[in-house]
Parts: C-alpha cells; structure tokens; sequence
C-alpha cells in the first residue's frame, strides 16, 4: 500500500507547509516526500527498531514511541494534520486512537485495507480469511489485529462524532470514489472534529 | 585497532563568573582533541562527561616507547574514533574535564588561591558553569559553532545546557541517557553516597589531604550504591543472581553443595564481592571533594526552574537539532524522563529524533556496546550532523 501513486494521493490532502504527524511512520518514506515536495514540517512516530534507522538515515524526525500506550506526548491541535497511514488496524484500540487523531490534529487522514474489496469477499464466501496481494497474511500471523471495511469504518466515524471531509477508496494507486466498499483494497479518511 | 590520544591542558586568565555567586579568578581546564578541524572550523563535536569520567573520551595513552598502553582506552572509545559511530575521520572531537573534577582541571585536588590544594574550599559548580568553562575553551581553541554537542547522563544535560545557553553555537545536541532534572529519588541516592563520605571519619570536613589521609571507606560505599543504581535487576541477576562466591578455603564438598557458611562480617554472595571490588577500585583514584561536587551539580541541574517549572519555555531559546535516547531499563535516568525533554522540544517545533533502545544493561547502556544504538549515532552524524 505504501507505493509511490498511494504516497501521491494522500500528500495530496495535506496543504502546502502543514505541521505533520505521521503516526506509524515507517521508514519515513511518506513524510520525506511531504517535507521535500509540499515543504511540510513535523515527526514520523515509530516503535520499530530498524524503522526508526531508516528515518534517522533519510533525516526524518522520529520518535520512537508504542501508539498502543497513546498521544499524550503531543498537545491538542498541535499539528495541521495527522497520518495514520496503514496503521489503524494494528492497534489495539482504534476507536480511541481516531478520537486522538483528531484532539491533536486539526485534520486526520487515516488509511487502512478495505476488508470489503470484492477480492476479500469473494474469499470468505469461499469460507478463508482472504490472502490477497495487498492482505499478504495468514490469519495466524497477520498484523492487522483490528479489521474493518470502509462502510464499517463510516459507521464508526458517525458515532463518535466526526466529520468525514473527504473519503474514498485507492486501488492500485487510483482513487475510487463509485463503490469504494467493493471496488477499493484500501479506504482513505479524512476527518476533523 | 588502539591509536593514542594526547592530553592537553590550558590555562584560562579570565575569571569564571559562577552560578553560586563565587568567582573562579583563574583556571585551568584539562582537554583532549581527536581528528582536524576543517578550515571552515564547523566540524567540531564537543563530548561532555558524566559522574566519574574525563577528557580522555577516546584512543589510549601511550607509554614511554610511544605504544598505546593497555587498558588505557578513554571512556567512550566505542563510540568515539576513526570509523566510529562519532567519526573522528570526519570530525574534530573535543573532550574537556569539567571544574571541580580530578583529572587535571582545576578542582578540589588542584592548588588553590594559597598554594595548597582547594580542598573543600573548592567553589560548588554547577552544569551551567561547566558549559560556560567549555565555551571559554572554544573560543581559546578559535571555534566559534559545534556541529553537535553530544553527552550521556550528567554529560548529556551539558549538551542540554549547551543548546539553551548558547543557542547559536550548537548546530546538534545529542542527549542519552538523561533528564531535565533528577527526582527525588535520584537525589535521595546521591545524599546517601554523600553523607557516605562526609561522615567517614578520614574526612576532616573535607581537608583529609592535610591530615595525611583519605575517606576511602565514605567513597567505596557511595560508588557501591551509585553501582546499584547504574544497572538494572534483570542484569544484576543475569550477571551474579544469588551465586554464592567461592572461597580457596571451603572446600570443594562444600561448594558442590552450595553451602552457606552464616557469615554477616565477609563476603558471601556474588554481588557483594562486585560491589566491593568496584568501591575499592573507585576509593583509590576518584577525590571524595570531587564526588561532593558533581553530585551536587547533579542536583541543582534543573533549567525549567527560573521557568516556574515550565520546561518548554526553559527550552525556548534553542535552536539546535536534537538527537535524544534513552534506554528501556534504565531506571536512574528513565525513558520518561527522556519524552519530557522530547515534549517541552515537540512544544518549541524543535527539529528532534528520539529512540527508547531496548536493552537490559539500564543505566550503563549508554557506555556499552549496542548494535541498534550506535547504528543510530552513526546514521544521525553520517547524515544530519553536517560535518
């Protein structure tokens, strides 16, 4: 998911000169690109080892913190924006890191795999967790300890209070916004509070 | 591969006003140099030390023949050094031996004002006197800007320091292993290491030089439990657990079957015996004067204090690139202790990188030799610190 056009489509959401969190960072690869291409500022937060080497070679601020015990290192409205860019379905308490998202950016932009892509669906009515190019795992190893598709995450949003500023889904790099539930593996967010 | 280091010294005429109110009417600051400066004279890295190190950061001393004398590498050797994380191929690395130590700076050991030494006479310093004693240095040596300043623990509120005393003349600072300030709990330690000495009966109030003698006792106690606190539970039992230590004259039944031999006067366990032969070890080369001194910098360290306790505003005025890392185990100087420097930085919009290293060796991490962390060092001055 984290290819050169995905990277394109989400810096796209992020103004020009933005004060950026990037939460779950990777190797900085996205904010890199959001500092040197759209002249933002701001941190990638990462709890990986080899991550973090990676941020600190391509001279991308990153901090080394688990997400899992929260943002209270970082004040309210802090940031323009906040990424939570394939991240969201590795934490064990998504519905309280969205409503963070949103207490320290202005702006959050969430991506996570769409686990209504009709690839996905197709392979549970064949009665298997689907392993798809994009959902490489087996159940029994997989990251993604939280799933959810891009219809159950606009039910989320709503009850918590959120307004969804734009959304849509990305399939190969193209956004789709005609039946993002089915025709997307991954569902882009962009919410405020 | 061993290189030698060479120490240096300089005396500096200038009086050195301190925080105390005293005045330092001369000094001399003990100091070593690794690699060139560049002709531009913006490659320099200044390393500060902590409790109980000095000058000599990196490379051995050489003995009479001009061979590097074994076991003399300097204290940070490992991260310090041509093709070292710190690399002193791309870099000149600057170590300084601050007031009030005991390794040829003027301090508590060194003549005073009357021509004897300082003794307990010697002014109380504090990290902020310190950095600017390592300012006036530089500008003797003609650098006007480091690259970075880099410290561990004490060393590593130096460089903290650095960025807020002098803004303009730190590019980087590099703080492991450190806090804004010490909890009560780490003061508590430090009280009882002092009053360790100062209630040795060898300590004449601080003038045993005069009397011929030195509080040994007072100091191997007071590096006993500074140990303690250095490690971490994990590493202590890893190390010595409850292995009980073998005496030539037990027998070997008797140890087969690990006997206790109901002592309370002599070593029994392994860990006791540690702790002694680094106290005795300590008590011979470290000055008690000196150990009061440092402790009490150690305390008195806290910039947000003129803030109102407010750390963000204490940290306002810098304007370096910080690179901070703690240690997951360390428990004297703990991560969290880190994320408050890193917040009050994140407060200011200051560029910062921070890494929780994840090993068991607590505090003594930072000394040490760790793959994940000195792979940081390296890549944040291979391709940040702009040399």
């Amino acid at each position: 998911m984290s290819d050169m056009a995905t990277h394109q489509a989400i810096a796209a959401l992020v103004p020009q000169g933005a004060h950026v969190l990037d939460l779950g960072c990777g190797d900085g690869a996205l904010l890199a690109h959001l500092m040197r291409a759209r002249g933002c500022t701001g941190y990638g937060v990462e709890i990986d080892d080899t991550k973090v080497q990676a941020c600190v070679q391509r001279g991308v601020p990153v901090l080394q913190l688990n997400l899992d015990a929260g943002l209270h290192m970082f004040d309210d409205q802090s940031f323009d924006v906040v990424l939570q860019i394939d991240t969201l379905q590795n934490l064990r308490n998504a519905e309280v890191m969205l409503q963070e998202t949103v207490r320290v950016g202005r702006l959050g932009v969430l991506a996570f795999p769409n686990f209504a892509h009709w690839p996905n669906r197709w392979q549970v009515m064949r009665g298997r967790m689907p392993v798809t190019r994009h959902l490489p795992y087996e159940w029994y190893n997989t990251p993604n300890i939280r799933v959810a598709t891009y219809a159950d995450f606009v039910k989320l949003v709503r009850r918590t209070g959120l307004h969804v500023v734009d959304s849509f889904g990305l399939h190969d790099g193209r956004v789709r916004r005609h039946w993002p539930n089915a025709q997307a593996s991954t569902a882009v967010f962009c919410v405020r509070r | 591969m061993s290189w030698i280091a060479t120490p240096r010294s300089m005396h500096m005429a200038q009086p050195l006003a301190l925080r105390s109110g005293a005045v330092l009417p001369e000094y001399t600051l003990a100091y070593e140099t690794y690699g060139t400066l560049n002709a531009a004279r913006d490659n320099a890295v200044l390393i500060c030390h902590a409790l109980n190190a000095s000058h000599h950061v990196a490379g051995c001393y050489a003995d009479a023949h001009g061979a590097p004398t074994p076991r003399s590498q300097g204290w940070w050797d490992n991260m310090v050094g041509p093709g070292k994380p710190v690399d002193t191929d791309r870099f000149f690395v600057i170590g300084v031996n601050n007031l009030g130590s005991c390794f040829g700076s003027s301090g508590p050991t060194t003549a005073g004002p009357s021509g004897e030494p300082w003794g307990a006479d010697f002014p109380v310093v504090t990290v902020e006197d310190w950095v600017q004693a390592q300012a006036a240095l530089l500008d003797a040596l003609g650098i006007e800007q480091l690259a970075a300043v880099m410290g561990g623990s004490l060393g590593g509120m130096q460089a903290l320091s650095w960025a807020v005393q002098y803004p303009q003349r730190v590019r980087h600072a590099v703080v492991v292993a450190s806090a804004p300030n010490l909890t009560a709990e780490n003061i508590a330690f430090n009280e009882v290491a002092r009053r360790a000495i100062v209630t040795d009966p060898d300590f004449h109030d601080g003038h045993y030089r005069r009397h011929g003698v030195l509080p040994r006792r007072g100091l191997r106690i007071a590096r006993m439990i500074g140990h303690i606190t250095y490690l971490s539970d994990d590493v202590m039992n890893t190390k010595f657990g409850r292995s009980l230590r073998p005496l030539a004259q037990q027998g070997a039944e008797a140890l087969a079957r690990e006997l206790y031999r109901y002592t309370t006067h002599d070593v029994e366990f392994e860990i006791e015996s540690y702790l002694r032969y680094q106290g005795d070890k300590f008590a011979e080369y470290f000055d008690a004067n000196t150990y009061l001194l440092i402790t009490r910098a150690l305390d008195y360290f806290d910039p947000a204090r003129e803030h109102g306790g407010d750390l963000a505003r204490a940290l306002a005025p810098a304007q370096a690139n910080f690179l901070v890392v703690s240690f997951s185990t360390d428990w004297r100087f703990a991560p969290a202790r880190s994320q408050d420097m890193v917040r009050a930085l994140l407060q200011n919009r200051r560029q910062v990188s921070y890494a929780e290293i994840d090993a068991p060796h607590g505090h003594d991490a930072f000394l040490l030799d760790d793959a994940r962390y000195h792979a940081l060092v390296r890549h944040y001055f291979a391709q940040q610190v702009q040399a």
